[in-house]
């Protein structure tokens, strides 16, 4: 979607400001946002892309607003709510149901080290032909799909060259909204900062994104 | 416990078209965890691990071994540019949202920057989670515009004629920068060399500094 987390190349968002000795989080509230977030994860009822595009419906003048971890609790919050794990009811008293069913295992404190050592590797062995190669150049689509897609809108319509093919990977457009992995290669695509600025930036420059076969074309 | 109001953003009834935003984070973050603890879903102490993990075990201290290593030995900087995530695994980093590694090596002709333009994708592993102004939108928004005005607003000025590439880190692979060896440093140890590593250099919008002169080295 054309969402204002969208934000290469937007101008007027102010200096970068960075703060010294910053804590990891800023309040506990954040601390227990972040663990929650990844011990539900953990139940694998949702994926990345799925969750990442959550974030992302949350509406513009609020994402900008908000702060990370607020987003954060927005979209677990959704999540939590479409996938059954809470109620409406329970969220508005703050209390579990009474009788309701309790679904377990919950992830034990025991297996955090191993749940985090794993992660949850994207790629897939699926064996599907890689429709470029290293050396040849590739347009972005000019596309505008209303889901979730990680073709930023700067990119899109502009010429790079395939720098390196990482391997094949669950593609996020059909997997944020539970229509199948289908797994295809990815490619890190370097773009001249002049094809996608223009001539101000004369300075030499690229950009490197990562973008899927079905984001591309030869060129 | 009364729980967070919860408002609708966007005048919609359906909830799967729009987003609905809490009025009190830290209240609502109190209610789920209370419900989901009652129902068995959560364990507080996992919870209580997790947020150790990162507070105190994984962080930058991570990456300066990854890129300490790299400076001292030259087979291992050669595993490193061919496959981080083998090379990072070695010393016994990887996992979570650093499954899939690139090492890129700044040089006095190319330097590079890491930036995630769509969210906060970032190699938790050996660098920890993101500093917020990394996730936030005048460092997403300029990253990839305006890196040299970005380097030069934090106190980094490249000669004109050095190559600037900033990656985007729209997919599953996460990025980590070598920054350049310092000079001065040829007698340090690795262990020494890692201390002088930051965060900031390995993102790529610092350079890493030569120790301080007088010193011990």
């Amino acid at each position: 979607m054309n969402g204002v987390h969208d934000m290469g190349g937007m101008h007027g968002m102010g200096p970068v400001q960075p703060e010294a000795d910053e804590p990891v989080f800023h309040h506990p509230w954040e601390a227990r946002a972040y663990a929650l977030t990844r011990a539900m994860g953990a139940f694998g009822r949702w994926n990345i892309d799925a969750s990442r595009h959550q974030r992302e419906l949350i509406p513009p003048a609020e994402y900008l607003r908000m702060s990370y971890y607020e987003k954060w609790v927005a979209g677990l919050t959704e999540l939590l709510l479409q996938h059954g794990f809470i109620s409406p009811e329970e969220l508005a008293s703050g209390k579990a149901a009474a009788g309701g069913a309790k679904q377990t295992p919950a992830l034990p404190a025991q297996k955090v080290a191993a749940f985090i050592a794993r992660g949850a590797p994207a790629s897939r062995t699926a064996r599907v032909p890689a429709r470029f190669r290293t050396g040849q150049r590739v347009r972005a689509r000019n596309t505008n799909p209303t889901g979730h897609t990680r073709l930023p809108r700067y990119v899109r319509g502009k010429v790079g060259v395939v720098d390196r093919v990482h391997g094949v990977f669950v593609f996020p457009d059909t997997n944020a909204h539970f229509g199948g992995e289908n797994p295809q290669h990815v490619y890190s695509v370097r773009f001249e900062a002049r094809e996608l600025w223009g001539d101000v930036h004369s300075a030499p420059g690229a950009v490197y994104v990562d973008l899927w076969d079905d984001y591309l074309d030869a060129a | 416990m009364k729980s967070a109001e919860i408002r609708p953003a966007n005048h919609s009834d359906h909830s799967h078209e729009g987003q609905r935003v809490p009025s009190d984070p830290a209240l609502q973050v109190m209610a789920l965890e209370s419900i989901l603890v009652e129902k068995g879903l959560v364990d507080p102490k996992a919870l209580d691990a997790l947020v150790e993990s990162y507070e105190h075990k994984i962080g930058p201290h991570n990456g300066a071994k990854v890129v300490a290593r790299a400076w001292s030995d030259p087979a291992y900087r050669a595993r490193l540019l061919t496959d981080a995530t083998a090379a990072i695994a070695e010393l016994g980093f990887g996992g979570l949202q650093g499954e899939h590694m690139v090492a890129v090596e700044n040089t006095p002709a190319v330097h590079n920057l890491v930036v995630c333009t769509l969210c906060s994708c970032y190699p938790y592993p050996i660098l920890g989670l993101p500093p917020v102004w990394y996730k936030s939108a005048p460092y997403r928004s300029r990253a990839v515009i305006d890196p040299r005005g970005v380097l030069r607003e934090l106190g980094l000025q490249l000669p004109e004629q050095c190559e600037i590439r900033v990656w985007d880190s729209t997919a599953e692979v996460r990025y980590l920068v070598v920054p350049q060896r310092p000079a001065g440093t040829e007698s340090l140890s690795e262990e020494q060399l890692a201390a002088l590593v930051t965060r900031d250099a390995m993102i790529g919008v610092a350079l890493v500094q030569p120790p301080h002169a007088g010193s011990p080295p």
